[in-house]
This record gives C-alpha cells, sequence and structure tokens, in this order.
C-alpha cells in the first residue's frame, strides 16, 4: 500500500456563521460525499459575533481529507477551517456520563475505579451512580469499558473537542 | 410624533432590489405564496417577466440566458410544487457552474413546520442542489439577502442560489437597503488572484515541455469573454495544442489549427491521445470529469499536471496534479502571459515537431468520418449541413442530451465563447429547448438552434406554448433517429442488443406538433432536400420545428467504454468486437 492510500484519522476544527440550517449543510456535505464522521460537536463559542464552533474527527486517505476540508471551505457560511491533526501539536476532550447500577463489592469498585480515573460523582442513589469523566477519548473508552463489568447501564459521550497547543486561536 | 410608516412592502423591495441587481428579465410561474410578488411585478415596467409552462423549464430558461450573457438568470417560482419542480434546474446550474437566482415562494412563516398547502421544505431540499440558500425570516432581511444571493451566485465559481420567501414577509413593510459596492462578504471570500510563484512555476514546466496539451473547460467562459481571448493569445504565443471539455467549447476557436477537437468519451482521437501521451498537461477551468479522464489509473501517466481552478475542492478530487492553482482563469492567463513575456522561455521546438507530426498522424486517422449514401440522413451529415447554412450568421446553439449533443459537439465548430448551451455535468434531458428561449429573450435578433432529439425534446414539449407566446424565433432542429439513441447505443454495445425501453413508440407527428402550437413544422427525409429543408428553417422568421428522420441505428464514435483508458478508443462499428468491456466498466455510467 502506498501512504496514498492509508487511511488515518483527522481533528478538524470549523469555525461557522451560527445559523439555522448550518449543521444540515456541514452533514449532508458528509452524508452526500460519502464521507465518514466519526465525532461532531457544535455550540456557540461567540454570541458577540454570532459564531459556532464544530469540531468534526473524520477519516480518509490524504486525498478525501484535503477534498473534505476544501468542500467545508466551499460552504459560505464557513469562516475558517483547520485540520488540527496536520497543523501540529493539539489536545482533545470529550465529557462522558456514565451510569453504573450495583450494590456492595461492585459499588465500591466503580467507585475506586472512577477515582483512579478522576471522573466525579455527579449523582448518587443508593443502588447508583452517575459519574461524570473527562479526558481524551481513549480514557473515556476505557473507563467505559471497566464500567461494563461493574453494572455500567447508560452512557452518553459529548463527543471531541478540540484546540491547538500555544497562542494561536483558530 | 408617530415615526414614518415605511412604505414599501416585501415584494416592492424584492423588486427593487432586482432592478439594482441590473436584472432585466425574470423566467416564473405564478402561484399562490408568490401573488404579491406579481401584483408588485405588475405596478412597474422594469422587469420583463417570461411566463414559461413549467418551473423546470424556467430554471433551463435562465440558464441559457446567464450562459449566453454573462449575467445571473433569474427564476421567480411558487412554493411547494413550484420549488420542488425548479429542483432538476437547479442541479444542472449547479453541475455546470450557471449563474441564477432562484426566488421560491413559501407558506407564512407561522405556517413553516405545519403541513401547510403547497408547503415543502424548500432549502432543506435545495441545500444540496445549489451553491448557497436562504430563508428570509424577516423584511428587514429581504434586500440585503437578494444583494449578497447575487454577489454568491456570481462570484467565485458561478451557481444557482435559492432565495425563499415567506407570503408574510412579502407583504409586510420595511426600508429599502442598497447593495454595498464592493461587497465585503464575512466569511465566503473566493480566491481570484493566483499566486505569483506559482504561475513562475507553471511557466517553468510549460516552458520545458516537450509533448504539451492545454486542455481548458468552462471555468474559462465563466470568467468572461476576455479569458477566451487571453486563452487564444498565450496558446498562440506557445504554439501548443488545445482540446476543450464539452462545456469549454468556444473558448479556443474551434478552425485554429492548434485546436484539436472536443476529448474525453466521445472526443476526438487526436486530442484523446494527446491527453494520453502528453507530457505536460494544463488544464485552466475544467474539472478532470468522469467523462474526460476514463479510467482514472491511466489517465494521461506520464504528464506533469497543472490545474487552474477557481474552486480549490475541484484541485485534486479526482486526479492527482503536481502544480495546483487556485484563481479566476482570466486573472491566471494574465500572469501567465505577462511572465512568459517577461522571460522569453525558449521551448524545445525540435521536440514540438515532433509533437505536432505525432498529432498529425493521429488527426489523419479521421476519426469523425461516416459514410452518408443517398437513401437515409446521416445524423452528422445534418449537422454537417446545419453548419454549413448557418457558419456566417450570428447564431447560438443548445442542445438537448444524448448521441445529437455529442454529435452537435463534434460537426459544429464554435469560434467564441457564451454561443453553446448544453448541459454537461448533470445531462438533464429537455434541457435545449427552455435553454434556447432563456438565449433568444437575451439575443433576440440572433439565430437560436435547439439541437435536439426525438426522445429529448418531448421532456419540455411544452415550452413551444411560451415560445408562441413571446413569438420566440427559436429552431428545434431534431434528429429524429426512434430512439433513446445514447440508450440504444450502450444497449448494442454492452448489453446483447436487447433494446429494452429505448424504442420511442407512439411519437407525435412533429409538425403538426409545431402547427398546433403556432409554429412551423418541417420534415425531412431525403439526404437530397436537406439543405432545403435547412434554408426554410433559417429563412422563416418564426419559431420552426424540423423533423430530420435520421439513419435510426447510428453510433456515435469515437468512444472511449466506460472504465477505458484514452488510448483504448472505439472508433468505429467495426471496432467492439475486439475489445469486450471490463467488469468495472459495466458498472459505470
Amino acid at each position: 500500500m502506498s501512504p496514498s492510500d492509508l487511511v488515518s484519522s483527522h481533528t478538524i476544527s470549523v469555525l461557522v456563521d451560527n445559523e439555522p440550517g448550518i449543521l444540515a449543510r456541514v452533514v449532508g456535505l458528509f452524508s452526500g460525499r460519502g464521507y465518514n464522521i466519526e465525532s461532531l460537536t457544535v455550540a456557540e463559542t461567540d454570541a458577540r459575533e454570532n459564531l459556532s464552533r464544530i469540531t468534526i474527527v473524520t477519516k480518509g486517505t490524504p486525498m478525501i481529507i484535503e477534498q473534505i476540508k476544501a468542500q467545508l471551505d466551499r460552504l459560505v457560511p464557513v469562516h475558517r477551517v483547520r485540520d488540527l491533526t496536520v497543523e501540529g501539536p493539539h489536545i482533545e476532550r470529550e465529557l462522558a456520563l456514565v451510569k453504573v447500577k450495583g450494590t456492595g463489592e461492585r459499588r465500591v469498585e466503580a467507585l475506586r475505579l472512577a477515582d483512579v480515573f478522576r471522573a466525579k460523582v455527579i449523582d448518587a442513589k443508593t443502588d447508583s451512580f452517575v459519574f461524570e469523566v473527562t479526558g481524551n477519548s481513549d480514557k473515556v473508552q476505557t473507563f467505559v469499558g471497566l464500567m461494563e463489568g461493574l453494572g455500567l447501564v447508560d452512557v452518553g459521550r459529548t463527543g471531541i473537542v478540540a484546540m491547538s497547543r500555544g497562542s494561536e486561536a483558530l | 410624533m408617530k415615526p414614518e410608516e415605511p412604505a414599501t412592502t416585501g415584494a416592492d423591495l424584492l423588486v427593487k432590489a432586482l432592478i439594482d441587481e441590473e436584472v432585466e428579465v425574470v423566467f416564473g410561474y405564478p402561484g399562490g405564496a408568490v401573488l404579491p410578488i406579481y401584483d408588485s411585478l405588475f405596478k412597474q415596467n422594469r422587469l420583463r417577466h417570461i411566463l414559461v409552462r413549467h418551473e423546470q423549464a424556467a430554471v433551463h430558461a435562465a440558464e441559457g440566458y446567464a450562459r449566453s450573457t454573462g449575467k445571473v438568470g433569474v427564476v421567480l417560482v411558487t412554493s411547494g410544487p413550484g420549488a420542488t419542480n425548479a429542483v432538476t434546474g437547479l442541479t444542472d446550474a449547479l453541475m455546470d457552474s450557471i449563474p441564477v437566482v432562484c426566488l421560491t415562494g413559501q407558506v407564512p412563516t407561522h405556517l413553516i413546520g405545519n403541513d401547510a398547502f403547497q408547503e415543502a421544505d424548500t432549502t432543506g431540499i435545495t441545500r444540496p442542489c445549489t451553491k448557497h440558500n436562504y430563508l428570509v425570516k424577516s423584511v428587514a432581511n429581504l434586500a440585503r439577502t437578494v444583494h449578497e444571493a447575487f454577489y454568491v451566485a456570481r462570484s467565485g465559481r458561478p451557481g444557482p442560489v435559492v432565495i425563499d420567501l415567506p407570503k408574510d414577509v412579502l407583504m409586510n413593510k420595511h426600508d429599502y437597503t442598497a447593495p454595498d459596492k464592493p461587497v465585503q462578504h464575512k466569511s465566503y471570500r473566493p480566491q481570484v488572484k493566483p499566486e505569483a510563484s506559482k504561475i513562475e512555476q507553471a511557466i517553468e514546466l510549460i516552458a520545458g515541455a516537450k509533448k504539451p496539451v492545454f486542455y481548458t473547460g468552462g471555468g474559462v467562459v465563466n470568467s468572461g469573454p476576455k479569458a477566451s481571448k487571453l486563452l487564444a493569445q498565450f496558446v498562440h504565443m506557445t504554439g501548443y495544442p488545445i482540446t476543450n471539455t464539452l462545456m469549454g467549447l468556444g473558448t479556443f476557436p474551434a478552425s485554429d489549427k492548434q485546436f484539436l477537437g472536443m476529448l474525453g468519451m466521445h472526443g476526438t482521437y487526436e486530442a484523446n491521445l494527446a491527453m494520453y501521451h502528453c507530457d505536460v498537461l494544463i488544464n485552466i477551468g475544467a474539472r478532470f470529469d468522469d467523462r474526460i479522464t476514463g479510467k482514472l489509473a491511466e489517465f494521461s501517466p506520464h504528464s506533469k499536471k497543472i490545474h487552474i481552478d477557481i474552486d480549490p475542492s475541484s484541485i485534486n478530487k479526482n486526479v492527482r496534479v503536481d502544480l495546483p492553482i487556485v484563481g479566476d482563469a482570466g486573472h491566471a492567463l494574465e500572469e501567465l502571459i505577462r511572465v512568459w513575456k517577461s522571460r522569453q522561455p525558449r521551448t524545445d521546438l525540435k521536440a514540438l515537431k515532433a509533437w505536432w507530426a505525432e498529432i498529425d498522424g493521429w488527426r489523419g486517422r479521421n476519426c469523425l468520418a461516416y459514410k452518408q449514401d443517398n437513401e437515409t440522413i446521416k445524423p452528422q451529415y445534418a449537422l454537417e449541413r446545419l453548419y454549413h447554412h448557418i457558419k456566417d450568421r450570428d447564431h447560438y446553439i443548445t442542445t438537448e442530451v444524448g448521441q445529437h449533443q455529442m454529435w452537435a459537439a463534434q460537426f459544429l465548430k464554435f469560434e467564441q465563447p457564451n454561443r453553446w448551451m448544453t448541459s454537461g455535468g448533470l445531462g438533464t434531458m429537455g434541457y435545449g429547448l427552455p435553454a434556447a428561449m432563456g438565449v433568444q429573450i437575451a439575443h433576440p435578433d440572433s439565430l437560436v438552434i435547439d439541437v435536439a432529439g426525438e426522445a429529448s425534446i418531448m421532456m419540455n414539449i411544452q415550452e413551444l406554448s411560451t415560445v408562441a407566446q413571446y413569438r420566440l424565433p427559436v429552431k428545434i432542429f431534431i434528429l429524429n433517429n426512434q430512439y433513446m439513441g445514447m440508450v440504444r447505443q450502450w444497449q448494442e454495445l454492452l448489453h446483447g442488443g436487447r433494446y429494452s425501453e429505448s424504442y420511442m413508440e407512439s411519437l407525435p407527428d412533429f409538425v403538426k406538433l409545431a402547427e398546433a402550437f403556432g409554429a412551423v413544422g418541417l420534415r425531412c427525409h431525403e439526404p437530397a432536400k436537406l439543405d432545403d429543408t435547412i434554408k426554410e428553417m433559417i429563412a422563416v422568421n418564426r419559431s420552426v420545428v424540423v423533423d430530420v428522420l435520421v439513419d435510426k441505428t447510428e453510433n456515435c464514435f469515437p468512444m472511449i467504454p466506460s472504465g477505458a483508458a484514452h488510448n483504448d478508443m472505439l472508433l468505429g462499428p467495426d471496432d467492439k468486437a475486439a475489445k469486450p468491456m471490463s467488469e468495472e466498466g459495466m458498472v459505470l455510467v
């Protein structure tokens, strides 16, 4: 396989006008052109300028990734497109809410592991916890995996938000 | 004191905004949601409204108008079915980068989402088939949105823009906002000027070429007529061969000896082989479409590729290029000429001579040859004769889609841009007649001919009524072989001659049909009478439908079968047995 066939994962930040339909434009572009979305987060980040930031994790060959960025940039309400994966070091975080049901030793073990992962207890009943865990996707995934053996009943994940290291803005 | 009531309704604001955008003609069809706009149109005489008979035709007419003038074409349709009928035209305009602004009516804002009568999610439906679209929710934003829409439609890589207009917005009142000059959009800023360093690199590559070829497309047309002049100038300076895409025909004079004809699936032998064997390929304003490249893995395998395109997403999409240049074709050509002049590079004349000798060898195959007998009219002959009679007149050609379209591209010669209107990307049957109406509206005194097939023409035949209403002297030149010819051709070559549903049963009598719509109908089936028929068609200063009965089994050659490479062309009917199509090729369209 040549390097041009290698599929890799990229984290792309997109700064857009916060207007109705913008998410549909972005998502429609991915589905219409057959690109993958592994994770997608979106929220308003600048109320004064009415801007939202979309973070997309996608997968493809180098040529496909270039296409995705060019296609995103072509959308009229898109201000900026940055591929954090190629533009130097960056950090990624995800938050998950993890509900675990159980009593006795399993409950204590869940709490102990939560402590190791620096997960916070944000809801507690005598037979359940809801943990809030943040970190990169691997950490969140590992924590969720451990909870599976300890009475996991529900998971909600935010998807990835990401930012470049250093002083530069998007 | 009570503040003064703004005097203008949304509909009046809209009309004012259109006039400020220098719109002269609107192609449309009324309905409940757009009644306020029609009322405003009624009260003024600056904008001319052309009433079509189907909304799809309104968009194609606007495309013909836009393509032949360089202006933005404007469409006005009602909500629901009005908007959904326009979708094919919008997609067509998107694929071929034609600037169109389409105004769609919408149910009043308080009813949106309630499944109201004639409601459709127009912005949702048209999102993937427009360059951009807007839903105007307040009359305060209306004029500004219209100005922005025109800017988006005409700038950068042009395309269709929809403005969805709820009825209450059209009836509410507000003050007018004039357009900003120059427009400064907050996020949309197409790159027009190419990077200087890239132009320098391009000149180096071009000057050092031993087997170069220019390959230019619709982007040169969209850049304006000056770009075509610059293209000719640059191509002449270099002495290199040039081929055009279907959309690029007319950007370089077809009669020029450096012109190799159209390339691609039904392009000439010399153009395709030049693409295959070249060492430097200079793409200006074309997009390496699959009709052009054939088998990607074997596309122009030995060349360094330069790609000039205003749309960065067109670059490295299908074909990886060595030197991408983002910018407008005209600007890039201006820079290329300037740098070439200042550097005075020496090209390898000896290599070029050998290259031209090779090309002349391919030309010698005479790949467009056909055999005309005394019995039946060959479609190619009909077009050759047509061209003979129109070439010294001011003329515009539109086409439908299929064999006749490819023959028209091969046998009609285009010396200037904006003279050839065809549905390239989407391949929309039914495009030609409404497009011809749009062209004729823009050029009332020119000869406008829709080269049609008997199948395609039926798809928007209702427009003969529009033609009659506005007394448009459009000529409809039907190459009637009683088949969906291109479908039949593929069935012959790929599906064992099983002509499934491609025979046109129960065709109308086109002469009587023409007469029913107030046009002149002519029919010709003898080669000997063809010239007289064409002369009569041109002489009559009315709309004419010419039913030319042509050979039913003629196929369009040369042909690169799907999935094959440029050096693997079928030159004629005798070629087909030798080369069965690959499995991968069968899957392709």
